[in-house]
């Protein structure tokens, strides 16, 4: 009995303290930023807790959250962020969905397909994204099949529109809605679909109201593990994604490092964050629940 | 229910029914049905008239090929070869979910997000009836389950017995023409198999549903089947009531898989008017056995012989005298309540004997000690293959 208990006081232990220290710590001295003001100096920003007449004394700002509340160009940013990030998880489920599906169903060839998912992964997520460019841009190879085809006289713009970001973050996320999707699709039983033909059903209802219903747990996994990146995306938007509206990710990268505001940009980062919180908690209560079921 | 349906009585003659004239067609009938997986035949030609009203069990090993005759009746498989013809109606190319059939899984199969009442509602929702109707049938039929206290449930809220009873509730809700029930009691424990067995047949006659079951398990097909039929290798060896599959198997795979059987080969030597004599080498006896069929002398034949039809005596003792009789020693006893299980060597060869305890036998008897094995002619059964 000790030793079991000492056991799980490790299991339970060794992540625990990662995610003390390298998650919760650094959250902490995020939001301790947060509340303070911007000043040239080293660190750039004005200390919190400050001696006056030998008494400690803590100053809270919160003028960097009230800056971020009345300036319109950072609740654009915000909207549009998870605006980006809902039309590309909703698309990600539109293409991975049928994708697993037919991974789950795909007999011997199941393992090769899965393995065809995970192997651009083998290459450096910047260089595939760089591809992109070469793809998508005004004399890039797209362009010039259809142009020599003759279907188009003058290149299309794609590149740094709303299409070339949806495109990048739908083609880096997609393995991240198919692996979770699949996990959940292969486990169903197959005398389920049988008895549901067996009782009347036809092929598109018995999978409107068994396959779907069961794969919930998967869809919200798959979506959440989509949503939640997509919302601080930095790289995609900045190499594909538009010039004139900029995701939060950036937003917070330039206040950083352009502007050198922390306590802006630590605003910016823990609103994230909060915003986040919501969908976080919903992906726990969906797995809470499939662990019940089992 | 729908008893005004027009009667395709154009069938295709087959050679099996080619100039017989049957007086009413079968309810369900199977012509030359055949299933093959490559080079595998699951199912080889069978050929089975079953009527209307009646519990069917198909009883055989895995492998025999069962499961994949019940899977071509669900519509689950398409048959290679060979037609299905219920009440009338050609069902080989019909799909499952246009069959008036329904299929009570071995693993119950129930939707496990939804509750009971939704289970059973399913079928009749892809019917598009209207809700009350819906509402009233499920009620009615979980009544008949007895599962009514239980409608807001999930299945895995539910004991092995009670999901078997939403299982068949959920198929029998349809009123299907023809239920199939797939080894309804093999998840089942004993005690409650018992029980189960009995509702079962008592929920059949009640609605009159048609009933094939497949089943592995001999106590559960003679308890279950108004007649049975059982399979090896694909074919429906014989098919007959329990009883008679019982008192006289048509071939030695029957007579082994059915019940405990002694089997003994020998040599015709003797055929006369209805009882032939048998030469044995191994036990070395003479057997005279009633025998209608046709045999000659020097066929090689088998003998059946249920260990229960045998006697058992000590070896001086004189008791009536029997047409056959063999000496041997006890090499064990097994005692099971209500008889006991002997095995006697006779010479090499090993006899099964079962006494009933009341009859008191046994209480001269012990390990090792010699008796005498001796049965009338009545008791086996000659077979010929």
């Amino acid at each position: 009995m000790g030793g079991s208990n000492r056991a799980r006081r490790w299991v339970v232990g060794v992540p625990t303290l990662w995610l003390v220290l390298l998650f919760l710590i650094p959250f902490l001295v995020v939001l301790k930023i947060s509340f303070s003001v911007a000043r040239l100096s080293i660190p750039p920003y004005a200390p919190l807790l400050v001696l006056r007449h030998g008494w400690p004394m803590l100053k809270v700002h919160l003028s960097s959250y009230a800056y971020l509340l009345t300036n319109p160009l950072y609740l654009r940013s915000y909207l549009y962020s998870l605006q980006v990030a809902a039309i590309c998880t909703v698309l990600c489920l539109l293409i991975g969905y049928p994708m697993a599906y037919a991974i789950a169903h795909a007999g011997a060839w199941r393992n090769v397909l899965l393995m065809l998912i995970v192997l651009p992964f083998w290459t450096s997520f910047l260089l595939r994204v760089y591809a992109w460019i070469g793809l998508l841009q005004n004399n890039g190879l797209i362009n010039h099949v259809l142009i020599s085809l003759g279907l188009i006289s003058h290149p299309l713009v794609m590149l740094q529109t709303d299409f070339s970001l949806y495109v990048g973050i739908v083609y880096s996320y997609l393995p991240f809605m198919i692996l979770p999707l699949y996990s959940n699709l292969e486990k169903h039983d197959p005398a389920l679909l049988e008895a549901a033909s067996d009782l009347g059903a036809r092929p598109f209802a018995a999978f409107l109201r068994i396959t779907l219903p069961q794969s919930l747990p998967g869809i919200a996994a798959g979506s959440l593990l989509v949503f939640i990146p997509a919302v601080g995306e930095y790289v995609i938007p900045t190499l594909l994604g538009r010039t004139d509206q900029i995701m939060i990710g950036r937003v917070l990268s330039n206040e950083f490092f352009e502007n050198r505001n922390w306590p802006l940009a630590s605003a910016v980062a823990v609103v994230v964050l909060l915003m986040l919180v919501v969908p976080i908690v919903l992906l726990q209560r969906v797995e809470r629940r499939e662990l019940e079921a089992e | 229910m729908d008893g005004v349906q027009d009667r395709d009585l154009t069938v295709p003659m087959v050679e099996s029914r080619s100039q017989e004239a049957i007086p009413e067609p079968a309810y369900l009938r199977l012509e030359g049905l055949s299933k093959r997986f490559g080079e595998f035949v699951a199912v080889d030609a069978v050929s089975l008239e079953i009527a209307r009203g009646e519990i069917f069990c198909l009883l055989g090993g895995s492998g025999s090929g069962k499961t994949t005759l019940l899977r071509m009746l669900a519509g689950f498989e398409r048959p290679s070869a060979g037609r299905i013809w219920l009440d009338g109606q050609d069902l080989s190319a019909v799909a499952p979910h246009d069959r008036p059939v329904n299929m009570m899984f071995q693993s119950y199969a129930l939707f496990p997000h939804m509750s009971v009442e939704k289970n059973v509602a399913f079928g009749l929702e892809q019917e598009r009836l209207p809700r009350q109707e819906i509402r009233a049938r499920v009620a009615e039929m979980l009544e008949i389950v007895q599962m009514s206290r239980y409608t807001g449930r999930r299945p895995h809220q539910l004991s092995g017995g009670q999901r078997q009873r939403v299982a068949l509730a959920r198929a029998l809700v349809k009123r299907p023409k023809l239920l199939l029930l797939d080894e309804p009691l093999a998840a089942l424990d004993r005690k409650l198999r018992e029980r189960t067995q009995f509702e079962l047949l008592n929920i059949q006659q009640r609605l009159g549903v048609t009933f094939i079951v497949v089943t592995h398990d001999q106590d559960e097909a003679m308890t279950l089947a108004t007649r049975m039929g059982v399979m090896d290798h694909g074919r429906i060896v014989q098919v007959g009531a329990p009883a008679q599959i019982y008192e006289s198997p048509a071939n030695r795979f029957v007579a082994d898989f059915i019940g405990s059987v002694n089997l003994i080969e020998g040599r015709v030597t003797e055929a006369g008017s209805g009882t032939v004599l048998i030469r044995s080498e191994a036990p070395a006896c003479a057997i005279r056995a009633v025998c209608t069929l046709p045999c000659t002398i020097d066929d090689t034949v088998w003998v059946a012989l249920r260990p229960e039809r045998i006697q058992l005596q000590q070896a001086q003792h004189e008791g009536a005298a029997v047409e056959n009789g063999l000496s041997g020693r006890v090499r064990d006893i097994a005692y099971m309540g209500d008889v006991s299980i002997c095995l006697v060597e006779a010479g090499a060869t090993l006899m099964r004997v079962t006494v009933p305890n009341s009859s008191g036998v046994l209480a001269h008897i012990a390990r090792h000690d010699e008796v005498r094995l001796g049965w009338n002619a009545s008791a086996p059964v000659v077979l010929l293959k």
